[in-house]
Parts: structure tokens; sequence; C-alpha cells
């Protein structure tokens, strides 16, 4: 258990822990109880027939091979990604752009950039999508990535923004005394850093946006989910429950090891940060002639190493 | 424009869908969550398993598949038949929302300092007592924030509700541009700017409080 759950209550007595253990006891029985009922009211609806063998050995002239790799690897995960990796740079350079116009010193820059964030974060993807089938009569593949990217691009310039109001106001100061212009000091100094900052959270917009391309089923669009949805209608009925959770442990599976990077990328760049700060103040005693000086410089490039 | 206010009533109706939806279901989803971020800080163990296994998988799954599951999949598995429409879309925005609303408040938990919880449990307060007597109550002061921005997000998820039998706002922007094909830009326009409705005073809330709450701490 984490430090920050043990202050909400006293470290327990024996008093306590017994009655801790008594609950412990009750809630595991409650929950591997309902799990146990789910399982033996589903074995009753007969859930644990031949239907699972549609997994191994689907028949209908199909191999395990077609239904896999052929079916949900190539069309169902690759259906799913593919609007995703399209729209990924997409929404990036443009909320690049966006991020840059908002701070322009000009009102004329800053104003539309405002109203454009504004509008798409408040609109919800599937309409826009909607609007891409309907209105501009796109493919159904270019909807979901106009969706994804009309709406990303105000979230990430929204992340960036974000980023660059937490940075110390000296490092846009010490861009523009050392002659660089606001633009120049917005891409070299000042955007680096707050995409660092920003990293995790940008990492789980890509969560984000793996999920809202799963919205191109209802326009229309081949994902993971209209695999799913073929395969059941193909293999027949009793297979719905299979290809379902099928289709769920594998959005899951990709859906979490996305946060996990997002995740272990926040706590690398923390623990970076410590070991470089650890190291300054561990250098001091036996450094040579100069030593702390040196192992300043040697601690701020090491983190600068870590930056870039 | 016409289009728009020939069918006026007709968006009206599927407005007041949209806020029903979202009303209902944020309601609910508050209710759970709150009760998920309790369950993740107690002391006792399987209810905090049960909660952090419960917010990594509905958190992951795409609120349309939950959609799909509770349609296709919940009654052969779980018995579970629940109304397609309304009901159908409530029940999923609740269990998808509720993660959410349970990541917030828990972080604003550990956001509140340390020294509150101790001085409550020095005075003897339970757990219950720490957590809805002085830990929560402050808790949600800079919760607020975070709070509204997955309210937001909530709101537009009801468009997820479209697909499967509820007439709300993207449904009928649909609908509309099937029966009135030269008019798609105005409908979808006003469609757009009904939600704006909704979800701009809420963001405008949002950072007037944060910076509320920024200056009082």
């Amino acid at each position: 258990m984490s430090s920050d759950n043990a202050v909400l209550y006293d470290t327990p007595g024996p008093k306590a822990k017994a009655r801790d253990r008594v609950f412990n006891v009750v809630f595991t029985i409650f929950f591997v109880g309902l799990g146990a009922w789910v399982l033996y009211t589903a074995y009753n609806r007969d859930i644990f027939n031949d239907r699972w063998n549609v997994l191994s050995n689907p028949g209908k002239g199909q191999s395990a091979y077609d239904l896999w790799v052929t079916s949900i690897l190539f069309e169902g995960i690759w259906g799913t990604l593919k609007p995703v990796i399209i729209a990924i740079p997409i929404a990036l350079a443009l909320a690049l752009v966006l991020t840059i116009l908002r701070q322009s010193p000009y009102w004329i820059a800053r104003v539309p950039a405002r109203v454009i964030t504004e509008i798409f974060r408040g609109i919800p993807v599937l309409l826009i999508m909607f609007f891409g089938v309907l209105g501009l009569n796109i493919d159904p593949l270019w909807a979901v990535v106009l969706g994804l990217v009309v709406y990303n691009m105000a979230v990430v310039a929204e992340i960036l923004r974000a980023g660059i109001a937490a940075l110390p106001s000296g490092q846009r100061e010490a861009g523009l005394s050392i002659g660089l212009t606001p633009l120049q000091t917005m891409m070299r100094i000042q955007l680096p850093q707050a995409v660092r900052i920003m990293l995790p959270a940008l990492i789980s917009q890509i969560v984000v946006l793996l999920k809202d391309s799963s919205l191109g089923f209802i326009i229309g669009y081949s994902d993971l989910l209209k695999t799913g949805k073929d395969n059941y209608n193909y293999f027949g009925e009793p297979t719905t429950v299979v290809f379902i959770l099928v289709i769920s442990v594998i959005y899951i599976a990709i859906n979490m090891s996305v946060s996990r990077l997002a995740t272990y990328i926040e706590g690398r760049m923390r623990t970076k940060s410590k070991a470089a700060a650890g190291l300054k103040v561990g250098d001091k005693p036996d450094g040579p002639d100069g030593g702390v000086t040196a192992a300043g410089i040697g601690a701020n490039t090491r983190t600068g190493d870590s930056t870039w | 424009m016409g289009v728009l206010i020939d069918n006026a009533d007709l968006m009206w109706r599927a407005f007041t869908m949209t806020l029903w939806l979202s009303v209902a279901a944020g309601v609910l989803s508050f209710v759970w969550g709150v009760l998920l971020a309790a369950f993740r800080v107690s002391p006792i163990g399987p209810l905090r398993k049960f909660g952090s296994v419960y917010v990594s998988i509905f958190r992951n799954t795409p609120l349309t598949l939950l959609f799909l599951f509770l349609l296709v999949a919940a009654p052969p598995l779980l018995g579970l038949l629940v109304p397609l429409g309304v009901a159908m879309a409530i029940l999923a925005m609740t269990l998808y929302t509720s993660t959410f609303v349970c990541e917030v408040v828990r972080s604003g938990i550990n956001s509140v300092g340390v020294g509150q919880a101790e001085a409550a449990r020095s005075l003897g307060l339970s757990f219950f007592q720490v957590l809805s007597q002085v830990v929560l109550p402050q808790a949600f002061r800079s919760v607020i924030p975070p709070l509204i921005n997955v309210y937001i997000a909530h709101v537009k998820n009801t468009s997820v509700a479209a697909g499967f039998a509820v007439f709300e706002l993207t449904a009928s922007a649909q609908r509309l541009s099937n029966f009135n094909a030269s008019d798609v830009v105005a409908i979808f326009a006003g469609i757009g700017l009904l939600y704006l409705v909704i979800t701009i005073p809420m963001g405008l809330a949002s950072q007037r409080i944060e910076r509320k709450v920024a200056i009082a701490r």
C-alpha cells in the first residue's frame, strides 16, 4: 500500500488488525462469491460449451490463422490503429501551430487560435466524424481521422499551453535577452521543455485516441469492434460472447500498455531529476579541486542530456 | 438556416435528451465514482483490489465497446437484459465515467495536506469520519476543476448513445441531414453550437474555480 493512503487511518493495533482481518475475509468471500456466482449462472446458461472452439478451430471454411491473423490482426487491430497512426502526426503538427499562434503577440493570431481550440474541445468527436461522412462525403477512414485530428489538436494545444505556462518565466526572458526572436524562443526554448514536462499527458492522450477510434464503428468504419461483430455474425449467435470478450481483452491490453508506458516515463523522469540532484549533493565532499563547480556542471549536463 | 428553425421542436427534444443523459448518468457516476475512490484508499485490501481492477478495466475499454457489450454479450453472459435505449446509455455511461470520477477524487484525496488527516486521527476520528468529515470536503474543492473537465467529456460522450438507438443531439444531426442533404453544414453547425452551449460554460466555470482555489491555497 502506498504511503499516501496510510495517512488516512492509524497504524493498526491488535484490535484493529483483528477487525481488518475479519473485513478482509468477509470482502474476499464476497468478491470471490460474486465471481463464482457469475461464473455459475453463466455455466447454467451453457456459456462454457463448445462455442469457444471457434477460437482454435473456427470451421465454416476458416482456419485459426484466417481468424486470428487475417481477420482480427490485419482487419481489426490494424483497422483500429490505422486512423490513430495517421491522426497523431497531423494532430501534433496542427497543435504546434495552434500553440504558437496562441502565444503570439498579435491578437489577430491569438484570438482565432483560441476560438478554434475552444470550439473543437467542446464538440463530440462522433459529431465531427458524422460530419465527415454526411457533410464532406469522405471515406469513413478519413472521417475517423478527421474527428481524431480536429479534437486532439485542440487538446494537445491545451496540454502544450499548460506546459509552457508551467515553465519558469526566466526561460523565455533568457531566450529573448540573448537575442532570439519570440518565435525562436518558442521553438527552441519553450516548446522543447513544455513537450518534455507534458510527455506523460501526451502519451495518455494516445489512449484517448485509441478509444475514440472505436467511434468509427458507429459511422461504419471497419475497426476492431466491426471485426468482432463480423465474426460473430459469420460464426453464429452463440459466438457473440466469445468475440466480444476477445476484443475487450485486446482493447484493454493495448490501452493498458500505453498507460503503463506513460506512467513509466513519468516515473523515469522523476527519478532522473532526483538522481541528478542527488549527484550534485553527493559529489560535493569528495570531488577534486573545485569539486563543487565540477559536480554542479556535471549534474547539469546530465540533466541536459536526459532532456534531449 | 431554415432547416434548423423548421425542426426546432425535434432539436429541442434531442437537446433535452442529451441533457437528461448527462445529468442522470452524471449523478450516478458521481456516487459510484466517489464510492470507488473510497474503496481505493480504504484499509481493507479486497476493496482496494476491487477498486483498482474495476478502474483499470473500465477506463481502458472504449465506451462504444461497453454499449456493445451490454447489448449483445451481457444477456447470455450475465443474464442481464438491459433495455436498449436510454436505460442502456445511462448504465454504460455510469460504468465508464465513474472510473474517471474515481481517479480525480483519489488524486484530490492525495492532495489534501497530510497534517489534516493526522490531526483528524489524533482527535480519534475513525477512517470513515476522517474521510467524510475532514479529507473529502477539502478534496472536493481542489477536485472541482478537473471534475468539471471529466463531466465535459461525459457530456460529449453521450453522443455515443446515438449509435445505440437513443435520439439525442448527434442522432438528430444524422437524421436531419438524411432528410435535408443540402443543409448539412448548417445542421452540423447548429447541433455543434448546442453542444457548445453546454460545454463552454462548464469550461469557463472550471477555469474560474481553478483560479479561485489556486489563490485560496
